[in-house]
C-alpha cells in the first residue's frame, strides 16, 4: 500500500454542489443561507503504509500516525486567504488556493515513519479535499512543519484550471 | 541553547548535532537532529512543499 498525492475526486464533485466554503461568499439566496462562514479544515498525518489517494472521501483513523503530542485529526488549518482565480485567455483560467500558514506539529514523537498529510473539512463531515505526499519522515521530541507552495497561479496548493 | 529531547529540555553543548536535507521536484526538506551517544533524542522536520495538485477542467460543445 502506498500514499498517492492527488486531488480527491469526491471533492470535485462536492465542488459542483457546493459543499465546501473555503472563503467567505456572498450569494443569492436559495433558501436563506446568503452569508455562509469559512469552513475549518484540518490536517492530518499518515503512515508510509496507509492507502491515502483520490479515492478518499473522508478523513479517516486508518493508517494516521499517532505518538506523543499528537491528536487524531491532526490540526486546524489556517486558511485566512480565501480562494482566488485569474483569467489567462479568453478560454482559459485557474482558481487556486493555498492555506495561509504553514502547518506545524509542535513538540511530538511519530516514531513510525509517515508520508503523507489529508487536507479536509472538518465542518463538512471530515470530507476529504488534497493528499500531498512527501519522503518518509520521523520525528523525536522535535516539531514537524509543511510550508505552503507561494498562492500564485501557477505554484498554489491547490488549482482548479481550464486549458 | 535548550534543545528539547526525549529525556527533557538539554543544552545543545552535550548534544552532537546532524543536520540533512533533501531537495527535488516535489519536496525541500530539511532535518535537525541531536544525539547524546548512540542514541537520538531529538529530531525535528521541516518540509516545504512544491508540487501543486490540479484539477483540470473541460466543458463539452454542443
Amino acid at each position: 500500500m502506498a500514499n498517492t498525492q492527488s486531488m480527491c475526486t469526491s471533492f470535485m464533485q462536492q465542488l459542483m454542489v457546493g459543499e465546501h466554503q473555503l472563503g467567505t461568499a456572498t450569494l443569492v439566496s436559495r433558501t436563506s443561507l446568503t452569508a455562509p462562514t469559512t469552513d475549518t479544515l484540518k490536517a492530518a498525518l499518515y503512515l508510509t503504509t496507509a492507502t491515502i489517494n483520490a479515492a478518499t472521501t473522508v478523513y479517516t483513523v486508518t493508517g494516521e500516525v499517532s505518538g506523543t503530542n499528537y491528536t487524531a485529526g491532526g490540526i486546524t488549518v489556517t486558511n485566512a486567504t480565501a480562494p482566488s482565480s485569474t483569467n489567462t485567455s479568453a478560454t482559459a483560467g485557474v482558481a487556486f488556493f493555498t492555506p495561509s500558514a504553514s502547518l506545524t506539529f509542535t513538540t511530538v514523537t511519530l516514531s513510525t515513519a509517515f508520508d503523507c498529510v489529508l487536507l479536509y473539512n472538518s465542518t463538512q463531515s471530515n470530507k476529504a479535499i488534497s493528499v500531498h505526499t512527501f519522503g518518509s519522515q520521523t520525528v523525536t521530541a522535535g516539531s514537524f512543519s509543511l510550508t505552503m507552495p507561494a498562492n500564485t497561479t501557477s505554484a498554489a496548493l491547490i488549482r482548479l484550471a481550464t486549458t | 541553547m535548550l534543545v528539547t529531547t526525549t529525556k527533557g529540555d538539554m543544552d545543545d553543548s552535550l548534544l552532537e548535532k546532524r543536520e540533512g536535507s533533501v531537495d527535488n521536484d516535489n519536496e525541500y526538506t530539511t532535518w535537525t537532529e541531536y544525539w547524546l551517544g548512540e542514541e537520538l533524542v531529538h529530531r525535528s522536520v521541516h518540509v516545504q512543499l512544491k508540487k501543486t495538485v490540479t484539477l483540470t477542467s473541460s466543458v463539452a460543445s454542443f
